[in-house]
């Protein structure tokens, strides 16, 4: 049943009167109700691409925020990839000075509006969080993610965001390829310490994946945009439509146009297919596609936008991550009547989030698991009209440690479908690999760098986020745009 | 934002444009293409092969047909005016080396992606025939460079208003009977290609295509431009824009190429409407 942001606050409000002047102990803290996100009703949303989660209200935030027991041992710190000072920033939430808040946060992660709602945080620092351990339920954590959204928010909407002093300029230029969520935490870095900082991006639009794979309902682009202007403020320059490896190599970047060093950041941009029969009739699309259709190409703005969108009655969606929910979700919205989200192994096991498979259910969105497809197949136009899917069932575990799925001979069954969408993953894209010697990867195709530094094997190149972790999260991306800019700036200084 | 530089009407339908963009021009080489977007958060984006490249004038030349309502757009820009954004080169270019015996085909618009193909296979010391054809006369371009460059040119068009009435598989076969080339080159509507690549395939002759599929980023992320070459699926963005002209599954290609035909045409309407071209007129 879905409740109203109003009702959702009133209730808050209610109880903050109550407990107002009230000197809690831990287990009253404990117990206090964990603050739902205030949602637009499923009925609704699917009838738009608008943001789903409205964010906390004044009075949720602050409730929410006396959930906090400030441990003193912190261990939700040790679970966040970017050690922010959770319960520091939380005590200030609580006390209302959202602008001191955000402050605290800015000091290890420079995307709280972006992390708040994309970061996966029930695997993260709320998976460490006391509350949820005393409540025996990891769902019952405070909600670390929701309140750095709201102050993040409320920083931006009121102006409270400072531009972080710059250094004297150092005479030294840098080159940031790509613009996804490790390059920018890694410009902004390199650009405090007074480093020129350039930006290449391939696309027309920056931010990269935040921008052309998550979609708006998620991440609403307009913070995007607010973030990339935080950096061109700060004094970096962003270069759209540049390819390097294509444009220019990394080593003209660096022997003829002066760049004193590269940062790439170029993420894990080449789709996955099943490598099964009918994968390339028409109606089959990467994940990729169909969402960048969507959301960089803004194609669901019909009869508005020029690129168009395949029209779509049944849809079934392939995998189990965050972009498989994407994926599901944007079809619904795109007016598919039929979406079904086929994966091989079962619920427990999905990678996606579990906010993500809560919201797609209330959607609509249907799950087949243990289900995997064998076969596409199509009319004589070669337009699809089904897919054969078999189904397994789960034996020993492999190598992720998740219990390998097998498939059971003899259950092989077509359905209707037509539309197949592929979210399995991404590798890395091997363009910059392939026009850089000096350049080592892995089996994948990933970056290999130094753990502690992000140094590529190749003299004054570092790497990080997706190119180098595979198909990750954003936070992680972030984490290692920070970890190699602290690095580059190291070898910047030590420059003769 | 690439400045345009000069601008000159080829046919009815067809437009040369000279942009300023030095870093592709430096960089791009034979059989490359480049992706532009215009028109705002709503413009697509589309690939166009490049025709050739000025170094010193840091400057690349396009030549397009106005079909939808990107190269519409393009089409009713001026010099001094700019495009918004535009990303290459991109694809790998041409594998231009001495074969001896080299065939040109071109069909239609797709003589002037070919025409730096013929310049580099002459340059590498190629014998270069040229086999060039068209709807109808009005539709021929490029016939004056390419008759500078190559040792022999051969004119086909459909109606026979000039040259030969015939398609450009009549001489190609010609040629691979009485003459047969050592590799053949086919750039032209896909349909073309086809049947230019089957004409070839019977006397064993190394043949390259340029595929030009539906496209986004063109650098290799979403996979819209992926066809089936000898059994395996390849990236026309990444992998070609060229591949052996034998081993392409054109019927798939042909059919992922029709994908969103009856938006198109839709959009195709409606870009006649807003910007107030007639019916015909491009």
């Amino acid at each position: 049943m879905h409740i109203t942001k109003e009702t959702l606050d009133a209730q808050a409000k209610e109880l903050l009167e109550q407990l107002k002047d009230k000197t809690l102990s831990p287990r009253d803290r404990a117990q206090i109700p964990l603050q739902e996100m205030p949602t637009q009703a499923p009925e609704i949303r699917v009838g738009n691409m608008e943001e789903v989660a409205l964010g906390y209200t004044d009075n949720q935030v602050r409730l929410e925020a006396m959930r906090c027991l400030q441990c003193k041992n912190q261990p939700c710190i040790a679970g966040c990839p970017v050690s922010i000072d959770i319960p520091a920033f939380i005590a200030e939430a609580a006390k209302g000075d959202y602008g001191k808040s955000v402050e605290i946060i800015k000091k290890s992660s420079l995307l709280p509006s972006i992390c708040g709602r994309v970061c996966p945080q029930e695997a993260q620092c709320q998976k460490f969080c006391t509350v949820g351990k005393m409540n025996k339920d990891v769902e019952q954590s405070v909600s670390i993610g929701r309140i750095e959204r709201y102050v993040a928010d409320y920083a931006r909407e009121h102006d409270l965001e400072k531009v972080p002093p710059i250094k004297p300029e150092s005479g030294r230029k840098v080159a940031v390829v790509g613009s996804g969520p490790a390059s920018i935490s890694a410009a902004a870095d390199l650009r405090r310490e007074g480093h020129t900082v350039v930006m290449f991006e391939a696309l027309h639009k920056a931010g990269g994946v935040l921008v052309y794979g998550i979609p708006e309902f998620r991440l609403p682009k307009k913070i995007v945009e607010h973030e990339l202007q935080n950096l061109k403020d700060m004094g970096v320059e962003i270069r759209p439509n540049y390819l390097v490896g294509k444009t220019r190599k990394i080593t003209d970047l660096m022997e003829r146009d002066g760049f004193d060093s590269v940062f790439v950041g170029s993420g894990a941009g080449l789709p996955r297919f099943l490598g099964i029969e009918g994968e390339n009739y028409v109606g089959v699309f990467s994940a990729n596609e169909y969402l960048t259709r969507s959301n960089l190409m803004k194609a669901y703005a019909v009869g508005k936008a020029q690129t168009p969108l395949y029209q779509s009655e049944k849809v079934a969606v392939f995998g189990g991550g965050n972009v498989a929910m994407d994926a599901a979700r944007t079809a619904k919205r795109l007016g598919a009547e039929e979406v079904v989200v086929v994966y091989r192994r079962t619920e427990v096991e999905m990678p996606a989030r579990r906010e993500e498979v809560n919201h797609a259910k209330e959607e609509g969105i249907k799950f087949l698991f243990l289900h995997t497809p064998l076969k596409i197949t199509a009319n004589e136009k070669g337009r699809v009209n089904g897919v054969e899917l078999i189904t397994c069932e789960l034996g020993e575990p492999d190598a992720s440690g998740r219990r390998r799925p097998v498939e059971i001979s003899g259950t092989e069954k077509v359905y209707d479908f037509d539309t197949a969408i592929i979210a399995i993953g991404n590798d890395s894209n091997p363009l910059i690999k392939a026009t850089t010697d000096g350049i080592e990867v892995n089996r994948r195709g990933n970056f290999i760098v130094n753990e502690e530094t992000c140094k590529t094997t190749l003299k004054g190149v570092y790497a990080g986020g997706d190119i180098v972790l595979g198909a990750a999260t954003v936070i992680l991306a972030m984490g290692q745009g920070r970890k190699a800019a602290k690095a580059m700036n190291a070898y910047l200084k030590d420059l003769a | 934002m690439n400045k345009i530089l000069a601008k000159q009407q080829l046919s009815k339908e067809v437009f040369r444009m000279e942009i300023e963009a030095p870093e592709i021009a430096e960089a791009r080489n034979p059989g490359q293409f480049i992706i532009l977007q215009m028109g705002g958060d709503f413009g697509e984006r589309i690939p166009l092969t490049i025709a050739n490249a000025d170094l010193e004038k840091g400057s690349i030349t396009l030549i397009f047909q106005a079909v939808g309502e990107t190269t519409h757009r393009l089409a009713l820009l001026e010099p001094g005016d700019a495009i918004d954004n535009l990303l290459g080169p991109l694809g790998k270019p041409t594998d231009i080396k001495k074969y001896g015996k080299v065939v040109c085909v071109g069909g239609g618009i797709g003589v002037a992606p070919l025409f730096p193909i013929v310049e580099g296979m002459k340059k590498a010391g190629n014998e270069v025939t040229v086999i060039m054809g068209a709807r109808t006369k009005d539709l021929l371009i490029m016939e004056e460079e390419m008759r500078a460059t190559a040792d022999d040119v051969i004119v086909v068009t459909d109606d026979g208003s000039y040259g030969r009435k015939a398609l450009v598989t009549v001489p190609l076969k010609e040629l691979c009977e009485e003459d047969k080339p050592d590799c053949v080159v086919i750039i032209g509507p896909p349909v073309m290609m086809k049947f230019a690549a089957l004409t070839t395939k019977p006397y064993g002759i190394h043949t390259i295509v340029s595929l030009n599929t539906i496209m986004i980023d063109g650098t290799g992320m979403c996979g819209g431009c992926r066809v089936t070459i000898g059994g395996e699926t390849k990236f026309v963005c990444v992998d070609g824009p060229e591949f052996d002209g034998h081993l392409v599954d054109w019927d798939n290609m042909l059919l992922r190429l029709g994908t969103y035909k009856s938006e198109e045409a839709e959009a195709h309407h409606r870009c006649h409407i807003g910007l107030h071209i007639k019916e015909g007129e491009a």
